[in-house]
């Protein structure tokens, strides 16, 4: 269905290509998932097919891509928008008109399809996305789940033969993703749909695809195969093949399901080390997570800190409807707070009014022991008190490069001058002082801002959906840095969909469900029974509760030396 | 026996939904006829009784969309008109004489080259009522324009746009999508100023915010250009030369023969000039708009139907539009009443009655909209 030819891709101005070598075809009806590290050329691999790359970007492409026998060098993008449907990463810059029915129309009534097929095709792609209910509605008010879900129906309605997804649920909370990836399935199995996916959360999505499409590193040739084989080497992979490769399970398992079925000896060794750590059952065990005890038990101070951020039945409205209601919270420092719950629950309120950016309709809150009330501090005094991370690191980025933003930050935090550069330096080494911070890559960004944050050295860092667009190395490498702070007496607030990342980092986890507190407990308490906020190693080896790979691996290490290399034997293994 | 009710049943307007909703267009003749008609008499109780009508109307057939809230907007705003055009009177006098005198402001005086012009000093009860009721009348066309705007669906109303307006129909319905983006972008941004430690509010924190903006906004524009591209916008049809050359040459001149004529049809003389010119000017821009779309390969996804309730409603606001015409050649005392001397206004019986049974019409004939129980029941569905 897409053939690819001797394919390389140089953008203007590059002195390498961003991807080359690529030789392959994706047959019809397939779920093809492309899978790289950030740089690797999944999203110019992804804009050949749809022949946004090169005529609308820019760039040479040398070789030929073929879509359905139709060459991308001789159509342009709208020549392909019969066969080729393409939706973003985010979906409000996708939609054209302000209803969904019309939404839904767009693409057809530029093709020149005659009224009453459209009509028939609406009505069919409705039901088929579940999105009868909403016809009428304007698209500005719909959730993330449903946005996403009316752009896949909006190229759908064309009838395309193949379907191209940049990462369609990194913005979406775990049930709004589920809800967009069955729909993916529902595509492939009944219409034959030819699916090419790109996604760095790969737990959500590796368990649904037939074939896997690795891009190593920036400039290596892509490979097509098999999920399960190419996962065993590739760089970036989710917990549940870490823990497979940890255990020297091979085929690895790719979903929780066959995970869970070769996991009996695992879970019974691991039952045996608990008890040799002196917790028999789940609530004696400590909430640190192990290698947190390692790193910080100079200051162990996670129960007894100062508290930095106190909020008593707070409330905040907007307009007349409550979107916090009754909050209560104490972090203190040396602590990491996980805030979850789905796309609107008011995780992003919480932390705006952390910073004074809500005015609280009732309750309070108040920073610090010197009980600073956000909302009627001065942002030049708060910056000391408490920093934010916005969802979107860019809107703290004003200046055209990296040096002169990291001036500005000295200037607005009355640090010495280079303070900003030195942080920026040890937490991102390789980025020059000449660059423009929109032409970094998320993590880089992210980073940087949160330099400039911490340029004012605020005890308490708040972020807001901190892993969005990160791929597994950049997150490591977030989760490396926040535990660092956490050492050194920082407190850390994350609100988050990423379970995994929760998982690894937070001491607690703070449920959020319509703008009020549902849980408020240790993380492994909170999340090891909630099916939507458990990580899939805590679903593989429940009822022990283990979370993460690392504590696997580090509980496992006294007995096995090498448990990498060793782990369990093959036939013990075998369920 | 059984024809009158099932001719009742049929009259009786029917819930608006996509597929009943009056066409868009239908509300705007219904609005400008009214414009027209008001344009022809300064009798403040005719004004009056044209609002009246305009507003019961909007009142008994808006949605709850955004744009139908801006009726009050308008309102507003006619209400500033002839509080302005009677301030100015107050201030500066007027040519009107008049002899009962209100009251005698301290005039100002002006030096020589400002001859002609006074600054305060008598205020005639004549000159007062004149400048109330001209600016009532340029308050009623607002508001007749405010009323095709409460009731009409913009976004609707773009796609009934020819083929060859295509392309400028699409420019506007993005533009407004875009502008409530941008005014989301420039709160979050200056919002997040403070999270910098500068100051977030203030007329400094939005100009230097501004950047930053424009940039997402391009960057958002690019974004959405690629996907239309993607999605086949700009696919076109080959024409030959001559059917482009006779499209440019129908469009300019038949344009030209509209504007000539509706000016001709608004201004006090020349009624009679006005239609002979307006009408092949208008024939000839619709061939000409009709020619255009052929370069353009879309077809139109569940169009506004023009339906008999369409004939109808606009066919209401042309009859009181004509109603107002003749009677102002008939009886111009009563619709014009003079300033000078002042005395009451006469109710003229016939426009008036013509006002309120034809303007009211599209009341019971248009489409309902939907009531308001069942819209807040499908925004609970979503969760």
């Amino acid at each position: 269905m897409i053939r690819f030819d001797q394919v390389s891709v140089t953008y203007d101005g590059a002195d390498r290509p961003a991807v080359q070598g690529v030789d392959l075809t994706v047959p019809e009806g397939e779920l093809v998932l492309a899978v790289g590290p950030s740089g690797s050329g999944k999203s110019t691999l992804l804009g050949t097919v749809s022949g946004l790359v090169p005529h609308f970007t820019g760039g040479t492409l040398a070789g030929r891509v073929t879509v359905a026998g139709r060459d991308t060098r001789t159509h342009p993008p709208r020549e392909l928008a019969d066969v080729v449907g393409t939706v973003g990463q985010d979906p409000l810059a996708h939609f054209v008109t302000d209803t969904v029915e019309d939404e839904l129309a767009y693409g057809m009534e530029s093709l020149g399809l005659p009224p009453a097929t459209m009509r028939r095709r609406v009505e069919e792609t409705l039901d088929l996305l579940g999105l009868a209910a909403l016809r009428d509605r304007p698209i500005a008010a719909l959730s993330g789940g449903q946005q996403q879900r009316v752009a896949i129906g909006s190229v759908l309605t064309a009838h395309p033969r193949v379907l191209v997804l940049d990462e369609p649920t990194s913005a979406l909370d775990p049930g709004a993703a589920e809800e967009v990836l069955a729909v993916l399935q529902r595509l492939v199995h009944d219409l034959g749909t030819t699916v090419l996916l790109a996604e760095h959360r790969l737990e959500r999505v590796v368990q649904y695809a037939d074939q896997v499409l690795l891009l190593p590193a920036a400039g290596q040739p892509p490979v097509l195969g098999d999920p399960a084989e190419l996962m065993a080497r590739s760089p970036v992979f989710p917990p549940v093949v870490a823990l497979g490769r940890l255990a020297g399970w091979s085929p690895l398992p790719l979903t929780v399901r066959d995970a869970r079925r070769r996991a009996a000896p695992l879970r019974e060794r691991l039952a045996g080390h608990g008890a040799g750590h002196g917790a028999g059952h789940p609530a004696a065990r400590p909430a640190v997570p192990p290698q947190h005890r390692a790193s910080s038990s100079a200051s162990s101070a996670s129960a007894a800190g100062p508290v930095l951020l106190r909020a008593e039945g707070l409330q905040v409205r907007r307009g007349r409807l409550p979107v916090l209601h009754g909050i209560d919270l104490t972090v203190r420092a040396g602590e990491t707070v996980a805030l979850m719950g789905r796309n609107g629950a008011g995780k992003s309120t919480l932390l705006a009014a952390c910073v004074g950016m809500h005015r609280p309709a009732a309750g309070r809150i108040v920073l610090g022991e010197a009980g600073l009330v956000p909302h009627r501090t001065r942002p030049a005094v708060l910056l000391r008190h408490a920093g934010l991370v916005p969802q979107d690191p860019r809107d703290l980025l004003y200046a055209e490069t990296v040096a002169a933003e990291c001036a500005a930050a000295d200037r607005d935090a009355g640090a010495p001058p280079g303070t900003c550069r030195e942080l920026v330096t040890r937490l991102l080494p390789e980025v020059p002082d000449a660059v423009h911070p929109r032409d970094l890559s998320e993590g880089q960004r992210l980073t940087l801002a949160l330099a400039v944050i911490l340029t004012a050295a605020p005890p308490l860092l708040l972020l807001d959906e901190p892993t969005r667009g990160l791929d597994y190395a950049a997150k490591a490498r977030l989760a490396g840095v926040l535990r660092e702070l956490t050492a050194a007496g920082h407190a850390v607030v994350l609100a988050t969909h990423d379970v995994e990342l929760a998982a690894e980092l937070a001491h607690r986890v703070v449920v959020l469900a319509d703008g009020e507190a549902v849980a408020d407990g240790p993380t492994p308490e909170v999340v090891v029974a909630s099916p939507a906020f458990a990580p899939q190693i805590a679903k593989v080896l429940a009822p022990e509760p283990w979370l993460t790979v690392p504590q696997v691996r580090h509980a496992l290490a006294p007995s096995a030396p090498s448990a990498s290399s060793a782990g369990p034997d093959p036939e013990r293994a075998a369920p | 026996m059984n024809t009158r009710p099932a001719l009742g049943a049929a009259l009786r307007a029917p819930g608006a939904t996509r597929s009943t909703a009056l066409h868009a267009g239908a509300w705007w003749l219904w609005a400008l006829g009214l414009a027209a008609a008001a344009s022809r008499t300064t009798n403040p109780l005719l004004l009056a009784l044209l609002i009246t009508v305009a507003g019961y109307v909007v009142a008994a057939r808006r949605t709850d969309a955004p744009w139908a809230r801006a009726f009050r907007f308008f309102l507003a705003l006619g209400a500033l008109v002839v509080a302005v055009r009677t301030g100015f009177v107050l201030l500066l006098g007027s040519p009107i004489g008049g002899t009962t005198v209100v009251l005698v402001l301290p005039e100002v005086p002006l030096p020589d080259w400002a001859q002609g012009v006074r600054l305060g000093g008598r205020v005639t009860a004549e000159a007062l009522y004149f400048a109330f009721t001209d600016g009532l009348r340029l308050a009623t066309l607002l508001i007749c324009v405010g009323a095709a705007n409460a009731l009409a669906n913009p976004a609707r109303l773009l796609k009934s746009l020819p083929g060859a307006l295509y392309e400028a129909g699409v420019a506007v319905v993005v533009a407004m999508t875009f502008a409530p983006h941008l005014i989301a972008d420039v709160l979050r941004l200056r919002a997040a100023r403070r999270l910098r430690g500068r100051a977030d509010r203030g007329v400094r924190s939005v100009l230097q915010v501004a950047l930053p903006v424009l940039e997402s906004a391009l960057e958002r524009s690019v974004a959405l250009a690629a996907a239309m591209d993607a999605r086949g916008y700009g696919r076109t049809a080959e024409v030959p030369a001559p059917v482009r050359h006779a499209t440019t040459a129908l469009t300019l001149g038949g344009l030209l023969g509209v504007c000539a004529g509706s000016y001709a049809l608004l201004a006090a003389e020349g009624a009679a000039l006005g239609l002979p010119v307006l009408l092949p000017g208008l024939a000839a821009a619709l061939a000409g708009l009709r020619l255009g779309g052929r370069r353009s390969v879309r077809t139109r996804y569940r169009p506004d139907r023009w339906g008999w309730r369409a004939w109808a409603v606009s066919g209401s606001g042309a009859a009181v539009a004509a109603v107002l015409i003749h009677a102002a050649s008939a009886d111009p005392s009563a619709l014009n009443p003079p300033a000078v001397p002042l005395a009451a206004p006469a109710f003229p019986l016939l426009p008036a009655a013509g006002i309120v049974l034809l303007g009211l019409l599209p009341a019971v004939l248009a489409p309902a909209p939907p009531d308001p129980p069942s819209t807040s029941s499908t925004g609970d569905s979503p969760r």
